[in-house]
């Protein structure tokens, strides 16, 4: 007869909590010596839970099974020239934003998890970020496979890496990142698994892996979409250490509380850059940020709240302002690129007549008043032969890393400023969250590394802008950046598409 | 009541899943869009094991679903016979 087979439940005992063992002659304080000087008070590791009990062997079992369904379809796209089945070579442009600033974030996240998983002195934790830290690994891996086919045919793709850590705007991304992963283990926790992986991440690799596969771009959605399904397990251990962390102890509600408004503002700024690229480099349209905004962070993060307010966590502080933000970044954020277009390694472009209507009528409160004529003057500019792009360097947020281009909410004509003197040092910043961050951890982020101070302190290439674009940050200057019109990607696609 | 809500890959076999949801759980919504089924409702959703191997018609873990998942959103409840999202307040 055949041995009965376990139950989830004790096959998760057996695989991951009686793998622990006891320090008989060693210090436990100095095996995990990160564990307390966050202030967390952790009483009983074995309350820590995973409601999906994975277990390593079957952990595998799936993975691989996704992996070949991920790699046929890579199979499929290069064999049949998948890049000439995208709606509109301009959509390749949000996968050139996607690999430069999000994939050397998985990448990061992979290193993270490692790190921080060796630095729990419960197994069902350190377990858990294992798992999470490979699944990293494997959706680097996977996004750097399928864009290598679009690497063949279009510009902008051929050294993500170096720029990731050199471009100005990928600052962004690489901040964030560099800022969890430089924090104690319990905080990367909050910043990553919950406040990121729950709520945030789902309007990156939801809705616009969606509008990837109505954009007909198969390879991408597809390793999205895979990518997704671990998150979904992520998402959920994201919300088990939330909850762990506040049933341990009561004194972890006010760190939590504080490290969930810090990490919610730093997300929301961050997705500023997934804003622009459903609203503006999407050609088929899904649906809006707004919208998107609506689901995936007013719904779902309400929900979250709401469960959450029983142990006293409150929703994110500067909710009100980030309510009023979704009528209003992907516009200011695609203005901004379009302008610096000539220092971008991706095109830039004029939203089309249709696609300004669509605009109109998925903002009716502020797209016509503050947005559409600014794209119709540069129409006009661009129709005499004066494609406008800014001169001079921008100045940057000293905790966001994006440039000063966010207005005031109640005031959206009006750039908003905030600064603060530290050790007779003037900072500047975006916004009250940003300042806010700053002020709390100001020894932290005055090392900060700000792309456009490293440029003016020459520690970048130069003189000329064109020298840091080529030399620095590996531009092919006159392929990579500019407007879409005139670009060799267009050509291209003209050539392909038999259109002269 | 919040809403929970499970999105999955939109193939075949998340067609055989989504109807046995539908089935367990009929006060759901179902919103296809384009390479996803995101299905909601308020309070609970519970995705049982038996009901998807009725639809399949072949044994199914249901471990299995993490094959089409895509995200979810409540407190994960699960054992060997079901999967249950729900939130608490």
């Amino acid at each position: 007869m055949a041995a009965k087979k376990l139950n989830t439940k004790d096959k998760y005992r057996l695989l991951t909590r009686d793998l622990d063992w006891e320090f008989s002659y060693e210090d436990r304080k100095q095996a995990f010596p990160f564990e307390e000087f966050e202030g967390i008070k952790i009483t009983d590791w074995s309350k820590w839970e995973d409601p999906f009990r994975l277990t390593m062997d079957t952990y595998w079992k799936y993975q691989a099974e996704k992996e070949k369904k991920l790699y046929a379809i890579f199979d499929a796209v290069a064999q049949n020239n998948g890049h000439t089945n995208i709606s509109d070579p301009r959509y390749a442009n949000a996968l050139k934003l996607f690999l430069t600033g999000v994939s050397p974030l998985e990448y990061q996240a992979h290193q993270g998890f490692a790190h921080t998983g060796r630095q729990f002195g419960g197994v069902g934790a350190r377990i858990a970020c294992q798992m999470q830290s490979i699944d990293e690994l494997r959706h680097v891996q996977t996004q750097v496979h399928a864009m290598s086919h679009y690497n063949k045919f279009f510009d902008g793709f051929q050294d993500w890496s170096h720029m990731h850590d050199r471009v100005w705007y990928l600052s962004v991304p690489k901040s964030f990142f560099d800022d969890a992963r430089s924090a104690g283990p319990f905080e990367f926790l909050v910043a990553i698994s919950f406040s990121f992986e729950y709520v945030l991440t789902n309007l990156l690799f939801v809705p616009f892996m969606s509008g990837a596969a109505y954009n007909g771009d198969m390879a991408t959605v597809t390793f999205g979409f895979s990518a997704q399904s671990d998150e979904a397990r992520h998402m959920t251990l994201g919300l088990e250490v939330i909850k762990f962390l506040l049933e341990q102890h009561e004194d972890n509600v006010p760190i939590v509380q504080e490290w969930i408004d810090k990490w919610f503002w730093r997300g929301t700024r961050l997705l500023t850059l997934v804003s622009m690229m459903m609203d503006y480099m999407l050609p088929n349209k899904v649906m809006s940020w707004k919208e998107a905004w609506e689901v995936y962070f007013e719904e779902a993060g309400g929900a979250l709240f709401k469960d959450l307010a029983r142990y006293g966590i409150r929703a994110p502080k500067y909710a009100e302002t980030i309510e009023k933000e979704k009528e209003h970044v992907s516009h200011q954020a695609w203005w901004l690129f379009y302008s610096y277009g000539d220092a971008t390694a991706f095109h830039t472009w004029i939203p089309s007549d249709e696609e300004l209507d669509w605009l109109s009528e998925k903002y009716p409160d502020t797209f016509d008043k503050y947005y559409r004529p600014r794209w119709e003057m540069a129409k006009k500019m661009e129709a005499q032969g004066k494609r406008f792009y800014t001169k001079g360097l921008p100045q940057l947020c000293n905790c966001c890393q994006i440039p000063l281009m966010f207005t005031e909410m109640d005031n959206p004509t009006q750039l908003a400023y905030r600064d603060t003197v530290y050790k007779d040092e003037r900072y500047h910043f975006c916004s009250d969250g940003c300042h806010d961050i700053f002020v709390a951890e100001p020894e932290k982020y005055v090392q900060s590394w700000l792309p456009v101070h490293q440029i003016l302190q020459g520690n970048c290439g130069g003189p000329g802008l064109e020298d840091v674009l080529r030399d620095y940050y590996r531009m092919n200057v006159g392929a990579d950046n500019l407007d879409m019109k005139g670009s060799p990607d267009e050509q291209r696609w003209n050539s392909w598409k038999g259109v002269a | 009541m919040s809403k929970v809500y499970i999105a999955l890959q939109d193939n075949d076999q998340s067609r055989y899943i989504v109807e046995a949801i539908e089935d367990d759980n009929p006060e759901v919504t179902v919103n296809y869009m384009p390479a996803m089924i995101r299905i909601e409702c308020e309070g609970q959703l519970v995705v049982r094991r038996e009901t998807v191997e009725d639809k399949l018609g072949r044994d199914w873990d249901i471990q299995e679903l993490h094959l089409n998942l895509i995200t979810l959103g409540g407190n994960v409840d699960e054992d060997d016979d079901r999967l249950s999202l729900s939130w608490n307040a």
